[in-house]
């Protein structure tokens, strides 16, 4: 099922990034056909938009990948409440560095593609809710903003529309937690990022305010506009049953080219990506692990090999890491996740532990607190790989490490739980013998592995 | 508390933008903090006035989110990332480099109270790491071999008159994001 021919970019709402003379200003935009398909949008029945949106199959991006046509039909219209439409651009799952594009070289794509979603579904505001870092993203944003309203593409009566809606940017203050959807929520109503339960704080219900909310990815909301222009059908033509439309790789770590690439669902491998387009390994070193998408993904190892029937052609397969087809089917048949598309490459000059000791320290530091096992997990494994490489590891202390991660998944309000357990949970059983070789090794005090660089 | 004309102006523009008043907290909190450079009590209470909530409402947010500071900083404010894909590519070296170059350790302000460097967690552009946020500017592929270079910049940047960062525009050298 996979094409052998030369593997190109299909780039939709990556158009034109790093396009020579492209800037992001209105003017630009507007010479390349922009706001037209929200013109045409905006003629149609918002209920029909909806469907549009749902007969694409169009997954969220940010990570989860939760149909986003069935997100907007959750939404409750009866309620009588104003609805509201929130742009999760806090982008900040480590590996990930698809949104930054977007946000800052093409910020009219995302109004465009909020301004329909909006109109869509009814929305009485949209807010943008940008991580703090973004400053001259958020900058750019309002700019954008304010351009788009002097030619009343948003603001009062859209269009002659009759229909209002602005679009309010909130920067966060650095705080991971902020990106997942009801701590976002929490911190655009001026709190501390705590996630909420659910139920009943489901957002398509008890949202922003108490009121129904809608929380997409910056590039969700830009795929939206691509999905209203071509119609849901089509759009669903492209890629895989099961995972359409295409998806932005954002490769770091250690390959020749990191960087972004747009490609259609399933069109090529991640032997393809790392290879073609990625330019393969750095000078005299080979592939050791990947991180498939945003730091929170199950690692994958090279040497693995992933048995699996597929479910579009129920055919068989035995994939190494480099068959996996891009999507996010077969991807979640080799027991990890497509996530963000935020791939982390790492070669064999890397020492695994102190990988692993770098990522148990993102989260440790990222738990928000709320929850005990996550709050008290993460720092126990955040302190205890910390100690492991710093010469001071016991044998004992690998299945520790697999026995805490399996305590705090599944134990917690939202999946921080899960981004503290996954990394932990699936590397020990991969990588537990170099972690035990070097426990072995290090009683010398050196560094393990000194031909890469300290992780931690 | 004292705020310039410009930034009240900018505070009453953003919680105008918003339906209930309490969501303009963090926009605020930027604005004092571009200001003042940190944020004390007296502003945790003013703020808590302006929006009606109490201060420890908005203390609470103050000690929450890592880029609110409590404590002024030095003139230029130094980012490293130090997440996973920064690493890979020499993060914890270009972080060494600069604590050496700059006389000023993670965490801290150095003793001439020119710079504070802090590690960071991932601040997403890791396909161009290592990066480092210098002030509200991305300095992108420091390997650690440039990492001198760029002590460099930094220094010069710390040079600059009092006036220069008092009055320094956004995407210029000394503006506090």
């Amino acid at each position: 099922m996979i094409q052998k021919l030369p593997v190109q970019e299909r780039r939709i709402v990556y158009k034109h990034v790093d396009e020579e003379g492209y800037t992001n200003d209105i003017e630009c935009y507007l010479k390349n056909g922009g706001y037209e398909v929200m013109k045409k949008a905006y003629q149609a029945q918002p209920e029909d938009l909806r469907q549009e949106v749902l007969n694409s199959g169009l997954k969220g991006r940010g990570g989860a990948g939760f149909p986003t046509g069935m997100k907007w039909k959750f939404v409750d219209h009866k309620s009588g409440k104003p609805i509201y439409l929130i742009c999760n651009a806090d982008e900040s799952e480590p590996g990930t560095f698809k949104d930054r594009q977007l946000i800052y070289q093409d910020p009219h794509q995302l109004i465009e593609g909020m301004m329909i979603s909006a109109f869509a579904n009814n929305c009485a505001q949209a807010f943008i809710y940008i991580r703090g870092e973004f400053i001259n993203g958020a900058r750019i944003l309002e700019n954008a903003i304010e351009e788009a309203r002097a030619k009343n593409f948003l603001g009062d009566d859209v269009l002659g529309s009759g229909y209002s809606c602005e679009i309010t940017v909130c920067r966060g203050a650095g705080a991971y937690i902020c990106g997942e959807e009801t701590g976002l929520i929490e911190s655009l109503e001026g709190k501390r990022g705590y996630p909420r339960v659910k139920p009943p704080y489901f957002p398509a219900v008890l949202g922003l305010y108490q009121c129904p909310t809608i929380v997409n990815n910056v590039e969700t909301l830009c795929q939206v506009k691509h999905v209203i222009d071509m119609g849901g059908d089509e759009f669903a033509k492209i890629g895989v049953k099961g995972d359409s439309g295409t998806h932005i790789w954002g490769v770091s770590g250690h390959v020749q080219r990191p960087g972004y690439y747009e490609i259609e669902a399933g069109a090529c491998t991640f032997g393809d990506l790392l290879h073609d387009f990625c330019g393969g390994p750095l000078p005299g070193r080979q592939f050791k692990a990947l991180i498939p998408g945003g730091s929170s993904t199950k690692v994958l190892k090279w040497g693995e090999k992933f048995k699996v029937k597929h479910p579009n052609d129920g055919q068989e397969y035995e994939w190494g890491v480099e068959d996996i087809p891009l999507d996010a089917i077969s991807i979640g048949l080799c027991g990890t996740f497509l996530g963000t598309g935020g791939s982390i490459v790492m070669d064999d000059s890397t020492d695994m532990l102190e990988a692993l000791a770098n990522l148990n320290a993102f989260y440790g530091h990222e738990s928000c607190g709320q929850c005990t096992p996550c709050r008290e997990g993460s720092l126990w494994l955040e302190k205890l790989s910390g100690r492991m490489t710093s010469g001071k590891a016991r044998p004992e202390d690998v299945p520790l490490l697999k026995d805490i991660a399996d305590q705090v998944a599944g134990r917690t309000i939202c999946a921080h739980g899960e981004a503290v357990a996954w990394p932990v949970q699936s590397a020990v059983p991969k990588f537990q013998d170099e972690y035990l070789d070097k426990i072995s090794k290090q009683a010398s005090g050196q560094r393990y592995n000194p031909a890469g660089y300290p992780l931690i | 508390m004292d705020l310039s004309e410009q930034t009240l102006e900018k505070i009453e523009k953003t919680i105008a933008k918003f339906p209930k008043k309490r969501s303009a907290m963090l926009p605020i909190l930027h604005l004092i903090q571009e200001e003042k450079g940190y944020l004390d009590p007296e502003a945790e209470e003013w703020v808590a006035a302006k929006l009606e909530v109490t201060p420890i409402q908005v203390r609470e947010v103050v000690t929450f989110y890592p880029m609110y500071r409590q404590k002024p900083i030095g003139k230029v404010h130094v980012k490293v990332c130090r997440t996973l894909s920064c690493a890979l590519v020499g993060a914890y070296k270009v972080c060494e480099k600069l604590e050496e170059e700059l006389k000023c350790k993670r965490g801290e302000t150095s003793a001439d109270g020119k710079y504070t460097i802090e590690f960071v967690e991932c601040i997403a552009d890791c396909g161009k790491g290592p990066v480092v946020q210098v002030d509200d500017k991305m300095y992108e592929l420091i390997k650690p071999e440039k990492a001198g270079e760029l002590a460099e910049e930094i220094k010069r940047m710390a040079e600059a008159g009092p006036e220069a960062v008092a009055t320094a525009q956004p995407g210029t050298p000394g503006f506090k994001g």
